[in-house]
């Protein structure tokens, strides 16, 4: 018996047999009118399947209901694309023309994504030869006139960052189209994961991006114990969010002490850049590494948090939290700050709606997308009610959901510590239900980090999906730049900070 | 003639890269870091002529003339402009004019070389640069016509002369007062210092003045720094002049005065570049326009 849809919650999982394969018509149908209704698409993937065929998957949030839906279809070499229709699935679209060398027709900017070779050797949806593709070779979208000049950067960049090449179309210092080519760090993620969980499964998802170590970890952690049909304790439930919050903030206040840096404001740069470490050094107290590397295990976490512990890291809490505040509330009253913040790297809500922002990047539009309060597992069932939700979507108000959100964490980490609950830390792991698909939901600091994952008859995993929030927010960040100055650039990119190798996995 | 041309010399020689180090310093001791040596910017131009040119085969002549023009230029308008109380060595009717535009003639050669490089950084800053000059200008110019009309002389030496002392206490006070605001801006517009630019910054599309000089190293680059902190010092001496305009009557007193000044104004500039966030550059513009009508507004006053 098989249905045409699968409705499940976040951290769940299906027998695959259970869900029905439509035809593509029908699936674009179901898929077209689910977004129309207040859905969104956390991921859409394919399967290799039989001989030339491919099996797709969507998965479908449906947020104030909770639900996570899923459609499943199947194409051969083309299908009609949904792109025009649903612009969310543009980048979707274009990565499964990419690894699997099909080609959805019509798709209005039809490009690869990473520079990968397919993964079905042999087919490529652009015919081109064999060898390894050069990242970043193809053509970029031109204007041409008079007074119209073209200004590439990257992918080798001033600063010590990741690679990325921007290019831009300039009137003077207006830019009037900014497109966005990554793909130099792809390390072929996707693929190594298949065939596992291998010992390495752990370490190798938790560098999905390096900042977002617990997001990322976490996700997978659920993904196995939903496989594997055990629920982790209260206590390690709670410590898993005490680690999530703690990158959080670090993350979120290094990145108000980088903005600080790129305008110039001296004192907020310095001071968080300081700040930033003290709460790594929290997450290092936790495990020893100040990324949380190594906290997470599957069917818990590996580390207790003793109650000597809680009460030195509540003490520096306490001392980090007067710091932060001082150095994060001078930046907000210093009137230059603000005249540089507000009204820059504007993206409209139904720009956001429309592309599929989530995470900070979503709220500072007026979207309220936080996978906490609508997908809610382990310590944040029942007990998160405090989404952060600016409307400017602006620096600003993205600069703006960082304070509150910082906020807000240290008070949540700070309740957490004065009340862990009982519970064990970690038990052991059944093997995997066979056959099963498994979605994994993890709001990480950046936004909403989606995992899928199939496994077949051995109880291996047969396809394993990331989405990591920057692979939908990076069209974002291109949107804020239409009609800005070229100058304001380096303060958009800073204010969403996207992951680069959390898209090129 | 000759032993004041030593003393103008060696002064701002010597003394130049000193107040890049207090700048920093200042800024250092804002964001709660013990920060650089004061003398570290004598030692980054040591380092760099100690080291090899390197060139772009795409880059000619021009190129090359940048560096040297910059350097030049701050060296010969020094020659014109009174430190403090020690008289310009080389002084003659109108010099203010030339004083001005010498800074113009290193502008355009600085641009050039940054165009003639093809890159498109350096073509966005050498516009940015070119147009910000340009609006700052008719400010440095008003304020300068505001000095001739109170000395009634057109030298730089007459118009920064003794008399000064007595114009701040007279009717014409005001007017002092606004000029020396709009002189302080344009010092800082003019050696690209915050809220107009950011010296450290490694952002490549948000830079003026920085972007045009990406392409230099070694010695090349550290006549450009050379060249910088030589500008600084010498607009610095218009400002320090007309806001500590005192006489000692002993070369040695007037000399520490003034060097006393400009370190003054190093530490100011460090301040203002710790309190506050770089401008929109769209905002810029808005600013330079805004101090020429406060310079044309001190023109009426001392006209009245």
């Amino acid at each position: 018996m098989s249905d045409a849809m699968a409705i499940m919650k976040n951290g769940g999982s299906i027998p695959l047999s259970t869900l029905g394969v439509l035809p593509y018509a029908d699936f674009a149908e179901a898929l077209l009118f689910e977004v129309a209704e207040q859905g969104r698409v956390a991921a859409y993937f394919a399967v290799p399947a039989a001989e030339e065929t491919l099996e797709l998957f969507a998965v479908i949030a449906k947020d104030w209901r909770g639900e996570l839906l899923l459609l499943r279809s199947s194409v051969g070499k083309s299908f009609p694309a949904l792109t025009p229709r649903c612009p969310q699935l543009h980048l979707f679209e274009r990565e499964l023309a990419e690894q699997y060398g099909v080609v959805p027709e019509g798709h209005p900017w039809f490009k690869p994504v990473r520079f990968q070779s397919s993964y079905r050797s042999g087919l490529d949806a652009w015919g081109r030869s064999p060898q390894h593709p050069v990242p970043g070779d193809m053509e970029f979208y031109r204007v041409e006139g008079e007074e119209v000049h073209e200004v590439a950067v990257g992918p080798v960049h001033a600063g010590v960052i990741e690679p990325g090449h921007f290019r831009f179309q300039c009137h003077g210092e207006e830019v009037m189209h900014l497109e966005i080519s990554l793909g130099y760090q792809h390390r072929g993620l996707e693929a190594l994961l298949v065939g596992g969980p291998h010992r390495a499964t752990l370490a190798q998802l938790e560098t999905v991006a390096g900042d977002t170590t617990i997001g990322h970890g976490s996700a997978y952690c659920q993904i196995l114990e939903s496989l594997a049909g055990v629920t982790v304790s209260p206590r390690a439930a709670a410590l898993r969010s005490l680690a999530l919050e703690l990158e959080r903030l670090a993350n979120h206040v290094g990145d108000i002490g980088a903005l600080a840096g790129d305008i110039g404001f001296l004192p907020t740069a310095a001071f968080c850049g300081r700040i930033r470490g003290d709460y790594l050094n929290l997450s290092a107290e936790l495990c020893g590494s100040r990324f949380g590397r190594g906290f997470l295990r599957p069917g818990g976490v590996a580390f207790d948090v003793e109650p000597a512990l809680a009460a030195k890291m509540l003490q520096r809490l306490a001392a980090v939290e007067r710091a932060t505040r001082g150095a994060v509330e001078l930046f907000f009253d210093t009137p230059s700050v603000l005249a540089r913040l507000e009204g820059c790297g504007r993206v409209s809500v139904d720009a956001a709606e429309g592309l599929g922002l989530v995470g900070m990047a979503a709220r500072a539009c007026g979207l309220t997308i936080d996978a906490r309060l609508h997908h809610p597992v382990g310590a944040y069932a029942g007990g998160f009610d405090h989404v952060v939700i600016e409307d400017a979507g602006d620096v600003f108000a993205r600069s703006n959901v960082r304070r509150r959100e910082i906020y807000d964490s240290l008070a949540w980490v700070k309740g957490l510590l004065r009340d862990l609950p009982a519970g064990a830390l970690a038990g052991e792991l059944p093997v995997l239900t066979p056959g099963q698909l498994a979605v994994s939901l993890v709001e990480g600091w950046r936004g909403e980090i989606v995992h899928v994952a199939l496994t077949d008859e051995s109880g291996r995993f047969t396809r394993y999906k990331i989405v990591d929030p920057s692979f939908r927010n990076w069209s974002g960040l291109a949107m804020a730049l239409r009609g800005e100055q070229i100058s304001d650039f380096p303060l958009c990119n800073k204010s969403f900070n996207l992951s680069y190798c959390g898209f090129d996995l | 003639m000759a032993s004041r041309l030593l003393l103008h010399l060696v002064l701002l020689l010597c003394c130049a890269p000193l107040l890049q180090g207090v700048i920093v310093k200042t800024k250092a001791l804002f964001a709660g870091r013990v920060g650089a040596p004061l003398l570290q910017p004598y030692r980054d131009l040591a380092r760099l002529f100690r080291k090899g040119f390197v060139f772009s085969r795409t880059t000619t002549w021009v190129f090359r003339a940048g560096p040297v023009v910059g350097l030049t230029v701050p060296l010969l308008a020094a020659l014109l402009i009174p430190f403090g109380a020690l008289p310009a060595p080389l002084s003659f009717e109108g010099d203010l004019i030339l004083f001005v535009y010498l800074f113009a003639l290193a502008r355009f050669f600085t641009a050039a070389a940054a165009l003639d490089t093809g890159s498109s950084f350096e073509g966005m800053g050498a516009a940015r640069e070119v147009t910000f000059s340009c609006l700052a200008e008719p400010t440095l110019l008003f304020a300068l016509i505001v000095l001739a009309k109170l000395s009634g002389g057109l030298s730089l030496n007459s118009l920064l002369g003794p008399h000064l002392t007595t114009a701040w206490r007279g009717p014409y006070a005001a007017a002092l007062g606004l000029i020396l605001v709009c002189l302080l801006v344009v010092l800082l517009v003019e050696n690209s210092r915050i809220p107009f630019d950011d010296p450290n910054t490694h952002l490549e599309l948000t830079m003026i003045h920085e972007v045009m000089v990406l392409d230099h190293s070694g010695p090349a680059f550290g006549m450009i720094l050379y060249g910088a902190a030589l500008k600084l010092m010498v607009l610095g001496a218009l400002v320090v002049r007309l806001a500590l305009p005192w006489q000692t009557g002993s070369w040695f007193f007037d000399a520490l005065v003034f060097v006393g000044g400009q370190l003054l104004l190093a530490v100011l500039i460090g301040v203002v570049e710790s309190i506050m966030a770089r401008l929109r550059l769209v905002r810029i513009p808005q600013i330079l326009i805004g101090t020429t009508l406060i310079s044309i507004f001190a023109l009426v006053l001392v006209l009245r």
